[in-house]
């Protein structure tokens, strides 16, 4: 089964993946991704009926700890990477109108 | 002795007996540096002003008795995904050209405490996707065994950096291979530990659920006394396990025997280059003579293991890399409109063509209609995958087989057929599909004089096995380098 990635999907993954690509970019990607897809598919000659989805090998259980602080104030040395920064808080475009 | 030819656990017992100070190891690496990064660009990022500074700090710890390992004193260089406090970590990508932690990686903290003194940040494919170090936004490294040819990937400039003696010991990280096929490709030492062994706090992350940190080194030795110094149970990472049996110098054992070593024989099949099959079997040989029981025996499902990775690598990197928008670190475009346009143009200027690839792949198996086919088929895929190497384990203490089907590829080979250079990780990525341990040691170099990387693969915490093995496999070949040397009566073995 060949795979043959539309424009309207590129679009839709544009969107979920926040990247917006040039339309040269575009074309490569979709071909790309067909071709990857495509080798993905090998796997349904798999039968995996009654297989239970594995995410992690070992068990993996919620780690509680008590709700107190353990880190110190370290504010000001985590903003000093922020792109735009005032008075101790992030700085972003307007998200309302 | 030439100080650079000492592995880290040599060097770190003579300036124990105060035969070379911390300064003068720190400064012969600096000096080679000075020489060889010109041409090998092994490093982002050489920090050399507080490396010197940290050296005199070290030494009158260990002056004073405070500091005593095995590793005090030695100069060490971190892949840069380890967060590494005051110091640029940059991932190979121009997102994160201007980042610099508040913090230090668990592992990075591990070492220090150790004594060990660090010395830069390597260079690595962008966000670790690849596997030649040639997707890095600073440049591509070259392996110092033959520049032409790449060093491997992604921790490429750490096993470049070992290789050519400007470091003694570096850590890489390892999602599909990143450790053991840059260790192959430049004849160094380099293991992943069991899934949660070493803490990832610290280590930007690509696809978590197969991440692992581990060393990459001189010789056997180092690599378990490493290893040791870095397996320690972190609260702040919730999945690292709580082991108690993390003495892996004990398992530097000369003795095989009776241990079972199975071959997959899927592993030999269509694909793999000749040369490098010779090499292995004949590691396999040597193993053989000293003991141990050798068998070929079906893995089974091998040609799934690809495709079942990539899915889940890629799902999990588009996941985990969401969070790269221009607001709390790293870049931000320039020009934007709004809110939205901000974290499409940042991410789109930010990261290279192979992590948008990835990206985008990851997206696409994760959306709604396409989930179950592949990413939940995909995780099924594992399940099965696990149980095979569940199989081979009931049968067998290690596996023994090839790391890459070829030695190094030439620099700008790989890159234009994704999906040919995905299949060079075939025989890697099985071991984090099923969370297993796995080294590679230099078993010898093809006719073009480029090292061959054997890959032994041990059940879950059994790391011990591997180290037993690896380190019979070496004396057993130093010792018959020796011989040969002897009998030739030059003196000039290549050891």
């Amino acid at each position: 089964m060949a795979n043959i990635i539309s424009d309207e999907t590129m679009e839709y993954v544009g969107i979920l993946a926040k990247l917006e690509l040039s339309d040269e970019e575009k074309k490569a990607a979709a071909a790309d991704m067909g071709k990857m897809l495509d080798y993905f598919d090998k796997m349904s000659e798999l039968d995996t009926t009654g297989v239970e989805p594995m995410s992690h090998v070992f068990p993996i259980h919620n780690v509680l700890r008590e709700d107190v602080v353990t880190n110190g104030d370290d504010r000001d040395a985590i903003l000093q990477n922020a792109p735009a920064q005032k008075e101790g808080m992030f700085v972003v475009p307007k998200t309302v109108g | 002795m030439d100080l650079l030819t000492m592995t880290a656990t040599q060097l770190a017992a003579a300036i124990k007996e105060k035969k070379v100070t911390v300064s003068e190891a720190v400064q012969a690496v600096l000096a080679q540096i000075e020489k060889t990064e010109a041409l090998y660009h092994c490093y982002i990022t050489v920090d050399k002003e507080k490396a010197l500074e940290r050296a005199k700090e070290v030494q009158k710890k260990i002056d004073a008795g405070e500091l005593s390992g095995p590793l005090a004193g030695v100069p060490v260089a971190i892949k840069d995904n380890l967060c590494t406090e005051g110091l640029l970590t940059t991932c190979g990508s121009k997102m994160l050209g201007n980042f610099v932690p508040a913090y230090s990686a668990q592992a990075v903290k591990n070492l220090e405490e150790a004594g060990a003194v660090l010395i830069g940040k390597t260079n690595m494919d962008e966000f670790a996707m690849g596997s030649t170090t040639e997707t890095s936004f600073f440049g591509v490294t070259k392996n110092p065994v033959n520049p032409e040819y790449v060093p491997g990937g992604s921790s490429g400039g750490s096993a470049a950096a070992v290789a050519a003696g400007e470091c003694f010991f570096a850590l890489g990280s390892d999602t599909g291979g990143s450790i053991r096929q840059p260790a192959s490709f430049c004849g160094v030492v380099g293991m992943k530990p069991t899934y949660g062994t070493v803490s990832r706090y610290g280590l930007v992350a690509y696809a978590s659920s197969l991440d692992q940190i581990g060393p990459l080194c001189k010789d056997v030795t180092d690599c378990a006394t490493i290893l040791e110094v870095l397996a320690t149970h972190d609260e702040k990472d919730s999945t690292s396990l709580n082991r108690n049996d993390t003495d892996f110098t004990a398992a530097l054992v000369e003795d095989v025997k009776g241990m079972k070593i199975g071959i997959p024989k899927d592993y030999f099949g269509e694909g793999l280059d000749p040369e490098v099959k010779a090499a292995i079997l004949k590691a396999a040989e040597v193993l053989q003579e000293k003991g141990a029981i050798v068998e070929e025996f079906d893995l089974s499902l091998t040609e799934y293991a690809v495709p079942a990775y990539y899915t889940i690598a890629t799902a999990e990197a588009s996941s985990n890399l969401e969070r790269f928008d221009g607001v709390k670190y790293g870049y931000r475009t320039p020009d934007y409109l709004g809110l939205h346009n901000m974290y499409k143009k940042t991410r789109s200027e930010g990261f290279g063509a192979e992590v948008k690839r990835r990206i985008m792949l990851g997206s696409f198996v994760l959306s709604s209609g396409y989930y179950d086919a592949y990413y939940l088929k995909a995780l099924r895929v594992k399940a099965l995958i696990k149980k095979a190497f569940d199989e081979a384990f009931a049968k067998y203490d290690v596996i023994l087989g090839p790391v890459a089907p070829t030695t190094a590829p030439k620099l700008g080979e790989s890159l234009s057929d994704p999906l040919k250079m995905y299949l060079g990780d075939i025989y890697t990525i099985s071991v984090n599909l099923a969370g297993l341990p796995a080294m590679s040691i230099p078993c010898g170099k093809d006719e073009k004089g480029l090292p061959i990387g054997l890959q032994l693969i041990g059940d879950c915490y059994k790391e011990k096995n591997l180290i037993r093995a690896a380190y019979t496999y070496e004396r057993a070949v130093a010792a018959d380098v020796c011989a040969n040397t002897e009998a030739d009566g030059n003196g000039k073995g290549e050891v």
